[in-house]
């Protein structure tokens, strides 16, 4: 899958009846099967960079094209259907449901894309992650780092082509940090799934190819 | 994994709360599913489109103490009528049948009421196409009786067994007399099942139940308008008999058993069941015969002649109706209780939840589909506690129905079953659909972005 941002900007209308730019993205590309190490500061339009991606939020202007489909003109249903089966989503607190096994978390994220629920790709996907032995385990009753990897076999589990990672490895202990990025670098070749992983880390994004410094293309943080 | 089930583990993980807010509902409903029984059993029970007679014969005064007497026999008797009256109506070219009724006594155990008549009481079909059936005998002999259903299995009463009555009115006082159990009669959920029926000659004969000459000759020349000496000439043959008992020798026997005939000077009927002589050429014809006579009674001043379903109908239209629909509204309005309760659990709980609904927003649920599992939510709580109030409401009449007969009389079928019961279910549906819309709404309205990043 091939990700295209082009002239996207996105303002918050601030209490005070102002708004707040928050991205000026002229332009930005990331390849099929590429996998890039997106950095930046606190607060520098990461997160809803990540959701202007995946249609969570729309932006006020300019085009994101997904495989060439610009997401951005679909009604609210089709992008919702459209992100349940082409974006996998990593978050930096996991989100898991409580009520759900690891197990059902799995397939919850297949329930809300067109077509059954796969129970043997599932299981699959957590005997990836070395949780085949925690398929009933409820969130409360895993470690955290076990808990990223279930939403990691979540998020894979509708096949995506983009997978996109929101500091994956930030409330993780630094034993687990390794392990988890290695994890879903592995995983994302493996199936030629496009990566973009939000980091403020250096030293995790040194481990890319490719380093996208958020400063470089918005332009909102240039003009600060 | 579909929105069923996914409603299913959010109620899950709000087990407590869940369920005490389906209680709520169940318990609304279990009271409704109470109301509507008890609406059927007493409608059912004062319903007497079906009784085999076409009017009671009784002494003037209240037409509903009389019907609640001689039919259900929990009002007591308004007074009696001369036995000479009964004989008289019998031979009314236009009475196909009349059965007389002496009633007051009770048992000694249970305090059944004793019915004393006639074995044609029993020929009569107690309600349409339904027949009395015994066990093994009728009460033709003076000294017998059958019982009903329910006497027999609260007194443990089997055939063979004798018992005792108690006199009306003197809580104390057991006759010596005692009946013997010749039969015992098949349910018919109606008072015949708890009634004991004992032969009318044996009624008579108790020591006691014999009017005393002078008053029951006082009676009959108020009764039927004539002279004391009048009354004397009609019972002549009678009144010399007795003169001659009078100088009968008693001490080698006990008085109350022997078999003098009790004179029909000194007996009296409480009440008289009339079936008019029916013409299968004109089916009308003996319901307008039995308005009739009725009609001719009414001008006169010895008795009345009822026809059972009035007084019933107006009890039930003017009493019983509005009783019900206070009851059933206010049961309604414990189910609306019952569903704004749901509602605020659920809308509280949205508060909390955004970030589970945001975070299947990001999975790929649209706003239908979040909306669907807070209104499937409330629905499964709507039906859980509609149907476990179902349970309750029929628990609660299986349990109620002998201590309710024991202490009124009427009697409860505990399967009964109210075919309004059946919109309990779709009303819990729509109930749900309305109290889930709001909540359901903020979900569907639930800003993603915001809830994940919070």
């Amino acid at each position: 899958m091939s990700l295209e941002l082009k002239n996207v900007r996105k303002n918050y209308r601030e209490p005070n009846g102002h708004d707040l730019p928050v991205l000026d993205i002229p332009h930005f590309k990331l390849e099929k099967g590429e996998q890039a190490a997106l950095v930046g500061s606190s607060g520098g339009g990461k997160t809803t960079l990540l959701n202007v991606i995946s249609g969570i939020t729309k932006p006020d202007s300019g085009e994101v094209l997904i495989d060439d489909i610009e997401i951005t003109r679909l009604p609210e249903a089709a992008r919702d259907r459209f992100r349940a089966e082409r974006i996998g989503f990593v978050f930096q607190t996991f989100n898991l449901l409580p009520a759900f096994t690891a197990f059902e978390n799995v397939l919850l994220g297949m329930s809300f894309a067109r077509g059954k629920a796969d129970r043997a790709h599932a299981k699959q996907l957590l005997e990836s992650v070395g949780l085949g032995h925690r398929l009933t385990h409820k969130p409360a009753q895993l470690s955290v780092g076990e808990q990223q990897r279930v939403a990691i076999a979540r998020s894979l589990a509708n096949r995506p082509s983009l997978l996109l990672a929101d500091e994956p490895t930030a409330s993780v202990d630094p034993a687990n940090q390794e392990t988890i990025l290695k994890l879903i670098r592995e995983i994302c070749k493996e199936h030629n799934v496009s990566l973009l992983l939000v980091t403020h880390s250096p030293e995790i994004a040194a481990q890319f190819d490719r380093t996208i410094p958020l400063q470089e293309f918005n332009k909102v943080l240039q003009n600060v | 994994m579909n929105l069923f089930t996914i409603a299913l583990k959010s109620i899950r993980q709000r087990l407590l709360a869940s369920s005490l807010t389906a209680l709520s509902v169940a318990l609304g409903v279990a009271l409704m599913i109470a109301v509507l029984i008890a609406n059927t059993v007493v409608s059912k029970t004062f319903d007497l489109q079906q009784i085999g007679y076409d009017l009671i014969v009784g002494p003037k005064g209240s037409e509903l103490d009389l019907v609640l007497n001689t039919v259900y026999r929990i009002a007591p008797p308004i007074e009696n009528l001369p036995y000479r009256y009964y004989e008289e109506l019998k031979e009314n070219k236009h009475i196909g049948v009349a059965v007389p009724i002496a009633l007051g006594d009770s048992t000694e155990h249970g305090n059944f009421p004793i019915l004393g008549t006639t074995v044609e009481y029993f020929a009569v079909d107690y309600a349409e196409g339904k027949k009395f059936r015994t066990s093994a005998e009728w009460p033709n002999g003076k000294w017998e009786s059958v019982i009903g259903s329910s006497v027999a299995r609260e007194n443990n009463w089997t055939v063979g067994d004798e018992f005792q009555m108690v006199h009306a009115g003197q809580d104390d006082h057991v006759h010596d007399e005692k009946f013997k159990i010749v039969g015992i009669l098949e349910a018919t959920g109606t008072p015949n099942d708890r009634t004991v029926f004992v032969n009318l000659n044996g009624f008579y004969a108790i020591a006691g139940h014999e009017k005393p000459i002078q008053e029951a000759i006082d009676r009959e020349a108020e009764f039927f308008g004539e002279t004391e000496a009048e009354v004397r000439a009609y019972h002549a043959a009678d009144l010399k008999e007795m003169e001659a008992h009078a100088g009968h020798d008693h001490s080698g026997h006990d008085h109350a058993h022997h078999d003098h005939a009790t004179p029909d000077l000194q007996k009296e009927v409480t009440a008289i069941l009339v079936r008019m002589k029916e013409d299968p050429r004109n089916p009308t014809l003996a319901q307008s015969r039995a308005i009739e006579f009725s009609a001719d009674l009414r001008e006169g001043f010895k008795a009345q002649a009822v026809n059972p379903i009035r007084p019933m109908q107006r009890l039930m239209t003017n009493l019983v109706g509005n009783i019900r629909l206070i009851l059933i509204n206010l049961t309604a309005f414990i189910i609306l209780v019952s569903g704004v309760s749901i509602f605020v659990s659920i809308y509280n709980s949205m508060s909390e939840r955004k970030r589970e609904i945001a975070i299947m927003r990001a999975l790929g649920a649209d706003r239908m589909a979040v909306f669907s599992i807070i209104l499937t939510e409330s629905i499964i709580l709507c039906l859980a506690g509609g149907i476990l109030g179902i349970l309750l409401g029929h628990g609660l009449i299986m349990f109620a129905s002998p201590i309710l007969e024991a202490r009124t009389g009427l009697v409860i079928d505990p399967y009964v079953f109210d075919p309004m019961e059946l919109t309990i279910i779709p009303v819990m549906i729509g109930l749900a659909a309305l109290v889930g819309f709001i909540p359901g709404l903020t979900a569907y309205r639930t800003d993603v972005a915001e809830n994940l990043s919070s």
